[in-house]
């Protein structure tokens, strides 16, 4: 017998959530729903002047963002926990840290991926200029991971908690903060035609300190919750 | 929950751990498979803390608690290649054989959601077959199963303590062994 290595046991536990999410993928779908649908909301609560719209544009779309992120957390680890497939993962010979990253990347390209991928026809609804989408884009794509890595440390706290999607939401939020204000901010930046490049690279400083950072706490966190 | 606790198995040893409900079977299981932290004294394999060298105790043992740990929405084929593909490289074979043993070949391809609590329960002990691991740890395997399903994870049992193997089971039934030594432990 032959003891596999840590990238083949990372891709079959990503191939493994990919085909129990696919099978359900209605559940799947509802972040990018919810992103469409609150990011639709205010221009009915406010105003369809253009210049409010494209001035408010940044901050809805990181808004929808975040709350969107935040509503697919609370499947993240749950459905693990609960049918004991967890407890398999942190007594397989893989470091659990691992596996978790494993597992948030699947998450971000079910949950973030799509959200960066349609955020241009929503910015385009807010009368973003064309030349903004792409740096929105790039931000998009350097802070929703980063979402998901801090939300997965939240999810993982809150994983062994009945009803824990509030407790999950108060964790997680503040947190995410610094991620949705540097967003929102390049893709402002961006829309008035300057250099969106600082904020962009504080997303990315804070990607990378997540990434290092939130798979060893998720991992401790859910040994705590399985202890 | 339990204190002056110390015992030691070996090769073809089975540890039948028994006692009322709520004495802490669970709790002792979940100890020895490293899942849940002692608040004093350690448990060591093959002389080395388990806690100093995971990886390679969780390479030897396999547990099944009360929960099964299979995917619902995958079928039993799915889940036990996946749970062989993070432990070690596998052949179809192994899958196949496996459930054979259990009895679930005519099930296996059939979502977990459907099977019955007694399939379910087949397909979770046909992982710890298929994972040929060294320590199998048993919470209630004879849990929502019928005579023949007991009588199976009895012959399971034998089988593997014949080729050298330990196991900790926690049951309220009898343990009926054939082969190997059965080391009892009554918590009260």
């Amino acid at each position: 017998m032959e003891n596999v290595g840590i990238f083949t046991a990372a891709a079959r536990l990503v191939e493994r959530d990919l085909k129990v999410i696919f099978r359900h993928v209605s559940e799947a779908l509802n972040p990018l729903v919810f992103f469409v649908v609150v990011a639709t909301l205010f221009p009915l609560a406010t105003s369809p002047d253009a210049a409010l719209l494209r001035d408010m544009a940044p901050g809805v779309v990181w808004v929808a963002a975040l709350l969107s992120s935040t509503l697919a957390l609370d499947s993240l680890f749950k459905a693990d926990m609960d049918d004991g497939t967890m407890e398999q993962l942190a007594l397989s010979p893989q470091p659990l840290a691992w596996l978790l990253l494993a597992k948030i990347v699947t998450h971000w390209v079910v949950s973030g991926l799509p959200l960066v991928l349609i955020a241009p026809l929503v910015a385009r609804g807010f009368f973003l200029p064309t030349e903004a989408i792409l740096p929105m884009m790039l931000a998009l794509a350097l802070g929703t991971p980063t979402l998901s890595l801090i939300g997965a440390v939240g999810a993982a706290l809150t994983a062994g908690v009945r009803r824990g999607g509030a407790l999950l939401s108060l964790l997680v939020l503040p947190l995410s903060l610094p991620t949705m204000i540097f967003g929102a901010r390049a893709t402002d930046l961006a829309g008035l035609g300057e250099d969106p490049s600082g904020p962009l690279y504080l997303l990315a400083a804070l990607l990378f300190l997540t990434l290092s950072l939130a798979p060893l706490a998720a991992a401790a966190a859910i040994r705590i919750s399985l202890d | 929950m339990f204190s002056n606790l110390a015992f030691a198995i070996g090769e073809g040893d089975c540890l039948h751990v028994t006692g009322p409900n709520g004495c802490g079977k669970t709790s002792l299981l979940r100890v020895l498979s490293g899942m849940s932290l002692s608040e004093s004294g350690d448990v060591r394999w093959d002389g080395t803390r388990i806690d100093r060298d995971r990886g390679t105790f969780n390479q030897a043992v396999f547990y099944v608690g009360h929960r099964e740990g299979l995917k619902a929405h995958l079928s039993a084929v799915e889940n036990l290649q996946f749970d062989l593909g993070i432990r070690r490289s596998f052949d179809q074979a192994d899958i196949d054989a496996a459930l054979e043993r259990l009895a679930v070949t005519h099930c296996a391809h059939l979502p977990v959601r459907v099977l019955s609590a007694g399939q379910k329960r087949r397909v979770a002990l046909a992982r710890a077959v298929a994972a040929k691991s060294r320590l199998w740890i048993l919470d209630e395997p004879f849990t929502n199963l019928d005579v023949a399903g007991r009588d199976l994870i009895s012959h399971l049992l034998d089988d593997h303590l014949s080729g050298g193997g330990l196991a900790v089971v926690a049951a309220h039934h009898d343990l009926p062994l054939r082969a190997g030594r059965r080391v009892p432990l009554e918590i009260s």
